[in-house]
């Protein structure tokens, strides 16, 4: 990019900026001839001059001007038009003027801003297209949070800037220049006193302007570093809250925004003193023709009339003057910000645009073996993590990398992955150099995975097929305006410098995963998510979620249909008892008391929370029946219990957990309460104790809390209830509670209390594990099972995925790898996470799923358990940077060598 | 699902006194362990946890019986018998380690799941129990070590 702005915007706006000049320049034509028509109005038809007879006549729009050579040349001859008429012809004039005008200024106007803004798109793209070329190293040293924000705030001004680039001192300049003529016509020494003025300016002020700069030049930087620092305070928020230093990050950004302040204090404090000077060496000009300009006339040297002529030809220089300094300050503004960037910018090497060229069609394949060539990696401080490696890896061959933490094998994988560039040596692919050979080819061509996983913000499917996203290869279909729209844009990119891809295109490349549309995608993803053993967490995600029935047309009855086939499968697993189905004229020991009651999901205000204990039709319901006083007693006999066995305990004891049905808080209150009651019973108690104390029934289950206050009556008691509730329900309230209805899908609960409809027993420890297998099993020979995965794929990941657990993010990372095919595997640790037997099992399965179809490729795996070497066709043992066995598993155990060590400790 | 099948908090303080464990603890103390523990039922052959499991929660086997078993080359071993009113792993919870054996059920077995953090400040709350573990687990040791001195001298007879 080039080093001064001006250029840069002359470069990428020439054309513009030259139209734009000229349309200024015919604008200017109407502007002055609107200066002169108000004097030709008061001076003519309505003062009189020139109609001096009754029914005098003036010629109008006589349309003729005298040129050398040719004499006079007469357009239009005009007509005669009568005092009245002519004031009325020429306020016509001047409010055409005024409109001619107006839309002069809007055109530039517009004109200007979409200039800038287009400099503005391509500031910014050239910016993040550097940012995707730079060297993996530029980014040790680099801030997301800094960056983004020279990227967003710190280049906006540019746009601002880019149309008055030029037009605006070529006017201004104009303007003064002419004005400075103009008086030294009218008298030659008092014009040069003004010019030397002028001159005086011109030199003073920029000289001033240059500490401005180096105080605007600090507040960008400490602005950006402000911006840093509140990104590292969001992401390192964890460890802030453990070592309790959020009052250290207090006071630095406290500290920071002081200096920050001193800065911009300083910066209003110079401006408005260099305004001052400004105003004040404009002022002196006319003092100076006041005072020598009067001294000379008092003389008689100096003729009266010259000097008011050079004092009011004065008054039109001072106003473009300061407006062109006002232009000059804002150009030296624009150009610091715009060095300053350019030079956070620039890198020794950035990857050459050739590499990272589009390929949409072939992109040809990786040219094989990959090797690394008497390869040496250093780290920032120059300390050689690797020394003199030189090693091919076949295609198709399964390679162990082993080693102790320093042994400088995965810094090997780095490299294969281009993550690491080399000191010495290179890294090759069949001869040719890995970084120069186009990433079209060798991002395809070699999948790399470490543990230090990244997921952009969006949902699970998309960072899965993130991988496969390489070009737009099938266009999007627009109709209509949509259409228009998508031929706007292609032209406006273009006219920015920006490219046009398509991100509404399918840029999925199916058949590298072993599909050719998105129909058929589903079975390899399956398949790639039950190696890393992710298919499970995902069946749970969305077996947690809610879904709205119109979006997935028939799944809802499916659902509905396999509740019952899941009793079936349950009775005939000897499970019945794992599950307590709702039934609408039956008690669910394994549901609360209240939802008993209520038997349903409020789904409306009137009956949500507490909203329900207020409401007049549920309580005249529960009131009429009795059931309020019975609760009440039970409630009673609960608070009794509880305060009994948890009133000695400090409230952060961990057997609070179990107290399902109030908190450690609410135990003093329960003691108060019961004291006040004393056993006196319902009728004595107040509203609001009342209750205080039903709560509590409302939320015992009895095999949990079984504290044994539920009897057969009791229960009975409660479905009858149930049924007066809903038989006589208002009209109203019908919107307000989803009944559950074993025919019925139920949008408000997850999936999986859909399916299951009822409570897992609290008698079975691993209960719902072992629901769960079962509702998988019934999912899969239902067919509905790719539904469901696929409404957990939906689900979003979060910034950085951090909605996962962190063995997911793992999975989930490894898995995005293995849905590509690829010539080159290379896992480098990645899934330091998991417990050993896990690793195994993965390690295995993904050798496996590696070589799928007609698939061979070659594995890289850089192992933290040393003991799955013997999976592999080849160990590579690296230790202290260097390689130091290289072999099979068998024949590198018999050398008694680094590897036996490390098998046997 | 009756009232009948509901086993309530005081039986199941009553078949906690008779864990000697919890002996000398006093029936108050008692009731709270019951209630904040999960009360769990396993069939025949069932497996209480794994070897290799992360240890999340002792045992308390309130009626049933159950086998430790150890993973061998040449499959599992049965190693010793879990008895009624006894507790069965807490070991991987106390020493942080995986569990170290298999406990399959050999009947139908009802138990008390105490999870690992409740028992952690079950033992810091009550010194009595504690020593009891102490007891337990010095029990088990000197039983191991004797069972190692017989098999090593077995050995070296058969050299």
């Amino acid at each position: 990019m080039e080093k001064r702005l001006t250029r840069y915007i002359w470069t990428h706006t020439r054309a513009s900026q030259l139209w734009i000049l000229l349309v200024v320049a015919v604008s200017m034509i109407p502007y002055f001839l609107s200066f002169d028509l108000p004097k030709q109005i008061v001076n003519g038809p309505i003062q009189g001059q020139g109609f001096e007879q009754p029914g005098a006549t003036q010629t109008f729009m006589d349309i003729s001007f005298s040129l050398p050579w040719l004499g006079e040349v007469a357009l239009f001859s005009g007509f005669d038009l009568t005092r009245t008429q002519t004031l009325f012809a020429l306020s016509m004039v001047f409010l055409m003027l005024v409109i001619i005008n107006g839309l002069f200024k809007f055109y530039i106007n517009t004109y200007k801003g979409r200039l800038g803004e287009r400099l503005l798109r391509r500031i910014r793209f050239q910016l993040v297209d550097r940012i995707l070329r730079f060297p993996p190293n530029q980014f040790k040293r680099m801030k997301g949070a800094e960056v983004s924000s020279m990227i967003k705030d710190e280049v906006e001004p540019l746009g601002g800037f880019t149309g008055d680039a030029f037009v605006q001192p070529a006017l201004l300049g104009g303007q003064a220049l002419t004005a400075l003529i103009f008086i030294l016509m009218q008298n030659l020494w008092l014009g040069l006193v003004a010019a030397v003025m002028v001159g005086i300016q011109a030199a003073v002020i920029p000289r001033m302007r240059r500490r401005l700069l180096v105080l605007g030049r600090e507040r960008q930087i400490t602005a950006r570093e402000l911006a840093g620092r509140v990104s590292e305070i969001v992401d390192g928020i964890g460890t802030i809250h453990a070592y309790d230093t959020s009052n250290y990050e207090r006071a630095d950004i406290a500290s920071r925004l002081g200096r920050i302040f001193k800065i911009r204090y300083d910066l209003y404090q110079w401006k408005f003193l260099v305004k001052f000077l400004n105003n004040f060496l404009a002022q002196l000009t006319p003092f100076l023709f006041y005072c020598i300009g009067g001294y000379l006339a008092l003389q008689g040297r100096l003729d009266i009339g010259q000097l008011i002529a050079v004092i009011s030809a004065y008054k039109d220089l001072p106003g473009p003057l300061k407006e062109l300094i006002d232009w000059d300050q804002a150009r030296q503004d624009v150009q610091v910000k715009y060095t300053q960037v350019v030079e956070q910018f620039s890198a020794e090497t950035t990857i050459d645009p050739a590499v990272q060229a589009i390929a949409i069609r072939d992109a040809g394949t990786l040219p094989v073996p990959l090797a690394a060539v008497n390869l040496s990696l250093a780290d920032d401080s120059g300390a050689k993590l690797l020394e003199r490696v030189s090693v091919q890896i076949n295609p198709g061959e399964t390679v162990a990398i082993v080693g102790g933490a320093a042994g400088g094998g995965d810094m090997l994988a780095e490299a294969f992955g281009r993550l690491t560039w080399p000191e010495s040596g290179k890294v090759t692919a069949g001869g040719h150099d890995l970084l120069e050979l186009p990433e079209s080819v060798t991002g395809r061509g070699i999948s790399y995975v470490s543990s230090d996983a990244y997921f952009f913000y969006g949902s699970l499917r998309d960072n899965l097929l993130y991988g496969l996203k390489h070009a737009p290869l099938k266009d999007a279909e627009y109709q209509g305006s949509s259409a228009a729209h998508r031929k706007w844009e292609i032209q406006e990119a273009r006219l920015a410098g920006n490219p046009d891809y398509d991100v509404q295109a399918d840029w999925i490349d199916y058949q590298a995963a072993d599909a050719t549309e998105a129909r058929d995608l589903f079975t390899p993803v399956l398949s790639v998510l039950d190696t890393v053993q992710l298919s499970k967490d995902i069946l749970d995600l969305a077996l947690r979620s809610t879904i709205s029935p119109d979006d997935h047309p028939g799944l809802a009855e499916g659902i509905v249909e396999m509740r019952h086939a899941l009793r079936g499968e349950l009775e005939e697993a000897g499970l019945s008892s794992l599950v307590v189905s709702f039934e609408p004229g039956a008690y669910n020991t394994e549901a609360t008391v209240g939802e008993n009651l209520l038997f349903g999901t409020a789904i409306g205000p009137a009956l949500t929370g507490k909203a329900i204990g207020k409401n007049a039709y549920f309580r005249s319901v529960v009131g009429r029946s009795g059931l309020d006083r019975i609760l009440f007693d039970m409630g009673y006999s609960i608070a009794e219990n509880a305060v009994e066995l948890f009133a000695d305990l400090p409230p952060d004891h961990p057997f609070f957990q179990q107290l399902t049905f109030m908190s450690a808080d609410d135990i003093p209150d329960y003691q108060l309460l019961l004291q006040r009651l004393k056993g006196r019973g319902f009728d004595a108690a107040s509203e609001d104790d009342r209750s205080a104390i039903i709560q509590l029934s409302a939320r015992y289950i009895e095999p949990r809390h079984r504290f044994g206050l539920l009897t057969e009556e009791l229960m009975a008691k409660i479905v009858e209830v149930r049924g007066q509730f809903y038989d006589g329900m208002p009209p109203e309230l019908r919107g307000a509670i989803e009944r559950y209805d074993p025919e019925h899908f139920s949008a408000s609960a997850s999936l999986m209390d859909n399916i299951l409809f009822g409570r897992i027993s609290h008698k079975h420890t691993d209960g719902s594990k072992r629901i769960r297998s079962v509702v998988t099993s019934l999912l899969n020979t239902l067919g509905l099972i790719e539904r469901v995965i696929d409404i957990g794929l939906d689900f979003n990941l979060g910034a950085g995925g951090r909605r996962l657990t962190a063995v997911q993010r793992q999975k989930l990372n490894l898995a995005r790898a293995l849905v590509r095919r690829s010539d080159y595997y290379i896992f480098n640790r990645p899934l330091p996470g998991l417990d050993h037997r896990l690793q195994d099992e993965i390690v295995r399965d993904v050798l496996k799923l590696v070589r799928r179809g007609d698939r061979d490729p070659a594995v890289i795996w850089v192992l933290s358990n040393t003991s799955l070497s013997h999976l592999f066709d080849r160990v590579l043992v690296f230790d202290k940077g260097f390689l130091a066995e290289d072999g099979t598993a068998d024949a590198l155990v018999n050398n008694n060598g680094i590897f036996k060590e490390l098998v046997s400790s | 699902m009756g009232m009948e099948t509901v086993m309530l908090l005081k039986d199941e303080v009553q078949m906690l006194r008779r864990v000697p464990l919890f002996s000398n603890v006093e029936p108050g103390k008692l009731k709270l362990l019951a209630f904040t523990s999960d009360r769990v039922s396993y069939g025949v052959g069932e497996a209480l946890f794994h070897q290799g499991d992360i240890g999340d929660a002792a045992y308390v086997v309130l009626a049933g019986k159950a086998d430790i078993l150890v993973d061998s080359s040449t499959g599992p071993v049965k190693i010793a018998e879990v008895e009624t009113n006894s507790i069965v792993g807490e070991i991987a919870i106390l020493c942080d380690v995986s569990r170290t054996a298999t406990v399959q059920t050999t009947t139908a077995l009802e138990a008390l799941r105490i999870r690992k953090d409740h028992f952690l400040k079950l033992l810091t709350d009550f010194p009595e129990i504690t020593i009891e573990i102490m007891r337990v687990l010095a029990d088990r040791l000197s039983h191991t070590t004797s069972e190692l001195t017989e098999a090593r001298s077995r050995a070296r007879s058969a050299d």
